[in-house]
Formats: structure tokens, C-alpha cells, sequence
């Protein structure tokens, strides 16, 4: 799966399901081993994990400059006071990602249809995607914000809306559409083609077949890297910040740190996109693991 | 509905065969597979074919469903050309049913969804008509129980008898079986076996491509020797397995006796 390499959050796409691809160990197991091996296990793995932390905490602290860089990033007043501001900003971003997620989907849909269909008839279609993908995957998602962020806007199109926001949407949309477009497409090649014979033996066309038989497989197999892709645009929505006016949680610590000269706020926002992308990322691995235990159990067609 | 309907329209009475092949060629790249295969039909007849893998007979079956286009040659159901330009593919393979080897149902989808989406979506029929149908169907060959289960939680012989009633279900002229019971645990052959046994006592016109001669012996009512991409010997069972004209026909018999599968 050469072609779904690429922005640094799409390097590792798992595609379970595809007995073509290699597979990594699963880094995703972490409480598995402990469950399997019993109570001494544990114990040795909690009391490892205190000694790091406390050599790793001590060696920090006992660092010249700490209470310096304590009063800067990890200020408990500066905290409490800005926190509750950026959380609440935090919804915007929340909101980005609801918004553009399905249209990303959609969009990503007809792109890697649009690549898979045979025949010189519709090379045109197949082109058109193949430099779309290229084209945004090519390009920083950070510029194409920028891009239509700043430029849409300052044309002044009657009827075209003048909302930088908006337009940072479009282009979240745009980008992660190319990304995603490519894991359907790893789906789709991963439906055999027997799929494909059956299907037309029984005199369904070529778009029921699509539809009924080689999509839905396709979809199933890689909801897992499509939710990766979730959580990397969860954390992208803060690039909206850099063509906006009104604040998201990103842009909303910007403007404390800037205010008050000190950079706990930003410490604030990180802890919001945790709160969400963990979670998230926990699913994801669950969800790989699941696919594989069942997989070599042999239940897969 | 349309094999009973097929008769009274008069192809058979006209002696014209249900199933037709002319000079059949096939390359794939620069390998000729099928080197001119002539073969008639007739309706309700059982027609075996037999050879050594890579004789050609899978590709044959797969260009009679047009799954596979023909390089040169014509293909004739009930005298209508299937091979000729700007015809209908789907309205061709809706008439002609094909099993393949490793059963392909949809993994995605129940046992009964399996059976009546192409129903459903290619001939247009009404979700309820189409399980009624296909819970019929799947009565008749003793899968009533299985209609709700998913394909994987089936043992091989029973998914291989779902993929014979999802072909049944479009109600085809024609079926094509290509080695069926292939990749089925010898204890699971007879089960499906039974089910072509039925099929062609209520007539059922059939090209079967199959290693088992027993079988093919028992349910033919001609075997054809696939050699090198031809036909190159056919006649009642009775009679090629006795008494082979062709010295290769000979030869290959006498591999499958080694084998034990005669």
C-alpha cells in the first residue's frame, strides 16, 4: 500500500482484513499481556513504571532552569483561570470536525469509485482522481487552509460566502478527502475478485455490484484506518485557527499566552484534544485488534 | 417461470439446441486456452466436462456466462447470439446460472440476502417475493435453517449448496457448474452431488465441469474430453469410460484410475 504513505499522520495504515499486506506487530495490545500473565506481572510492571516516571519526574525537576519552565508551562493559576475559556472553545473545534468529517467520507467515496472503474472509457474520471489525490496529498494541509482561508474570501465572489472559517472547512475537506479516498480504494482492492464474478454471473450490473457487494466489504475493512484519519482531522481543526478571527480552542490559548506571557494555556488546549483523540485512538486499536483475533480465528471467508 | 415458459416458445420444438458453441477460441496474453470448441446442448441435458487442469474447461464455462470475453467463435442460447456486439450481458447471465469451485457467496450478507439480492435488484422482484422464493428454495435443499446465518458459520458443503440456490434463484435456462465439489472434504462431496442429482432429474439443462467420474458417469448424459484447449472426444459415459477411441483419452482415464477416483 505504497500509495497511502504520506502527511505524518497517515504513515501507519492498517488495513486488516488484507492478507496482501504485512503486518506490524500489534503495538496496540498494551493491557493484553499484562491480563494473560497473572498478578506478579502486574506487580512488576506497575512498580517499573513508578520507578521511571519518579527517576524521569526527579531528573527534570532537579534541572536548573525548572522553576522557570514550571512558572511558564505548568502554572496551576494561570491553569485554572484559563482553562474553562478553552474548553469551551474546544466546541468549535468539535464542530469543524462534525461538519467536515461526512463530507470528507462522501467526497472520499466518489474518488477512490470514481479510480476504481475499468475500461479506456473512463480513463478521464480515472485521471481526474489520480491528480486530485496526488495534488492534495501533496500539499501541507496547513497551505490549503491558508490558501482558501485568506483567498476565497478576498475575491469577493457575490454569492460565494466571505467566512474564513468556512472556507478553512472546505479546505480540511479538500485534503483529508484526497487521504481518505486512498484508504477506500486499499478496500476495494482488497475485495477479491471473485466477488466481483459472482456478482455479474448473476446478471447484476456493474453499479450493483459496487453497491451491493464490493462496497459494503470494502467499507468494512478499513474502518479502522478511516478512523485514524478521524483523529488526525479532530487535531487538524486547530489549523483553522490560522485564518480565523473568532477564536477555537487553539487560536483562544494563543491569545492568553500571548496576554498573560505564559504558555500554560497552550498546555490547556493540548489536554482538550486529548480528552477526545485518546479515546478515539483507543477504539481504533481495539478495533484492529478485534479484526485480527478474528481473522486467525479463521472466521473471515 | 421462464424454463416453463421456454419450451411452449417453440427453440426446442424448432431443434434448435439450448446452449450452442461455434469454433470457441480464447487466449489469455499469449496462451490459447480454448483452440475452437464446437459443442451443442440440448435442453434438459447433462453434458459432463472432463480433462486434466488447464484443459480449458473453467474458461469454458466462464465464457458461456460471458465472464470471460471469447476471442473468436459464436455462442448461441437457444439460437439467440450471446456473443454478438451490443448485447446485454446481464439479461444473458440472468438466464445462464454458474457455480464456481470456491463458492464466492457475499460474505456481508445472510444466507437469504445472499439468495435474493440479485432477484431483488436485477429482475426487479419485490422483497418478500424474492424470500419466498428464495425460502423455498433453500427448503427444498435442506438450508431452510441456515437462511438467517452468515456465510462463514456454514460448513463448506452447505455454502456451496447456498451458491447452487443463489444461481437457481434467477431461474435460469442454463447452469454451469465448474468443479464444485473441488475444494470440498471428501465427506462433504455427496451432499452437493445429491443436490445436481436432483437438479437433473427435473430437468435442468447442465454443463458440468468435474473431476469426478463416478459422478459424471451416474449423471451425464454425454462426457466430453477436454484435451488441449478442444474437444477432442464425446460420447455417452458408458462409452468413453469403456472404451476410449482417443490413446489420450486412454491416458488420462488410466491417471484417474491410479488415482482411485474411478
Amino acid at each position: 500500500m505504497a500509495s497511502a504513505g504520506g502527511g505524518e499522520v497517515h504513515r501507519a495504515q492498517h488495513l486488516p482484513g488484507d492478507p496482501r499486506l504485512p503486518e506490524g506487530r500489534p503495538s496496540s495490545r498494551i493491557l493484553a499481556p499484562l491480563r494473560a500473565e497473572g498478578v506478579k506481572t502486574v506487580t512488576v510492571a506497575v512498580l517499573s513504571t513508578v520507578v521511571v516516571l519518579t527517576l524521569l519526574v526527579w531528573s527534570v525537576a532537579r534541572s536548573a532552569n525548572w522553576p522557570v519552565v514550571r512558572d511558564a508551562f505548568f502554572n496551576g493559576l494561570e491553569f485554572r483561570e484559563t482553562f474553562p475559556e478553552i474548553a469551551r472553545k474546544f466546541v468549535r473545534n468539535v464542530a469543524y470536525f462534525m461538519v467536515a468529517e461526512p463530507f470528507i467520507l462522501a467526497l472520499a467515496l466518489l474518488l477512490a469509485i470514481m479510480r476504481s472503474l475499468p475500461g479506456p472509457v473512463f480513463f478521464p474520471l480515472r485521471a481526474m482522481a489520480v491528480v486530485y489525490t496526488d495534488f492534495f496529498r501533496g500539499i501541507p494541509t496547513v497551505l490549503v487552509v491558508y490558501l482558501l482561508g485568506f483567498g476565497v474570501p478576498s475575491l469577493g465572489l457575490p454569492g460565494v460566502p466571505r467566512d474564513p472559517a468556512f472556507w478553512a472547512v472546505v479546505a480540511l475537506v479538500l485534503s483529508y478527502s484526497a487521504y481518505v479516498a486512498e484508504v477506500y480504494r486499499a478496500g476495494i482492492e482488497s475485495v477479491h475478485p471473485s466477488q466481483v464474478a459472482a456478482a455479474r454471473s448473476l446478471g447484476l450490473g456493474r453499479w450493483h455490484t459496487l453497491r451491493y457487494v464490493v462496497i459494503p466489504q470494502a467499507v468494512r475493512r478499513v474502518i479502522p484506518p478511516l478512523l485514524n484519519d478521524f483523529v488526525a482531522l479532530q487535531k487538524d481543526t486547530a489549523l483553522v485557527a490560522f485564518v480565523v478571527a473568532v477564536p477555537e480552542a487553539f487560536k483562544m490559548a494563543q491569545i492568553q499566552q500571548a496576554a498573560r506571557f505564559n504558555f500554560t494555556p497552550l498546555l490547556a488546549a493540548a489536554l482538550m484534544f486529548l480528552v477526545i483523540t485518546v479515546p478515539l485512538t483507543r477504539t481504533v486499536d481495539w478495533l484492529i485488534a478485534r479484526e485480527r483475533r478474528r481473522r486467525e480465528a479463521g472466521a473471515a471467508l | 417461470m421462464r424454463a416453463e415458459a421456454a419450451p411452449a416458445a417453440g427453440p426446442a420444438a424448432t431443434g434448435e439446441p439450448a446452449l450452442r458453441l461455434e469454433g470457441v477460441r480464447k487466449s489469455f496474453g499469449r496462451l490459447e486456452v480454448l483452440k475452437g470448441v464446437d459443442l451443442a446442448v440440448a435442453e434438459h441435458e447433462v453434458v459432463c466436462l472432463i480433462g486434466a487442469s488447464g484443459s480449458g474447461k473453467s474458461t469454458l464455462l466462464r465464457c458461456i456466462n460471458l465472464l470471460e470475453p471469447v476471442n473468436a467463435g459464436r455462442i448461441f442460447v437457444h439460437g439467440e447470439e450471446i456473443t454478438a456486439r451490443g448485447v446485454d450481458v446481464n439479461r444473458i447471465r440472468r438466464r445462464i446460472g454458474i457455480v464456481f469451485q470456491s463458492f464466492n457467496l457475499f460474505p456481508h450478507m445472510t444466507v437469504l440476502r445472499n439468495v435474493t439480492l440479485a432477484p431483488e435488484k436485477a429482475l426487479g422482484l419485490p422483497r418478500a417475493e424474492a424470500e419466498d422464493r428464495a425460502l423455498e428454495l433453500l427448503g427444498r435443499f435442506g438450508l431452510a435453517d441456515k437462511a438467517r446465518e452468515y456465510p462463514d458459520r456454514l460448513s463448506g458443503g452447505q455454502q456451496q449448496r447456498v451458491a447452487i440456490v443463489r444461481a437457481l434463484a434467477m431461474e435460469p435456462d442454463i447452469m454451469l457448474l465448474d468443479e464444485v465439489t473441488s475444494a470440498l472434504d471428501p465427506e462433504l462431496v455427496a451432499e452437493v452431488l445429491a443436490v445436481i442429482r436432483e437438479l437433473a432429474r427435473a430437468g435442468m439443462t447442465m454443463v458440468i465441469a468435474t473431476h469426478e467420474m463416478g459422478f459424471a458417469r451416474d449423471i451425464a448424459d454425454r462426457v466430453c474430453f477436454l484435451d488441449a484447449g478442444v474437444i477432442l472426444e464425446e460420447g455417452p459415459p458408458e462409452r468413453i469410460f469403456t472404451e476410449p477411441r482417443h490413446e489420450r483419452t486412454r491416458r488420462f482415464l488410466q491417471r484417474i484410475i491410479e488415482a482411485g477416483r474411478l
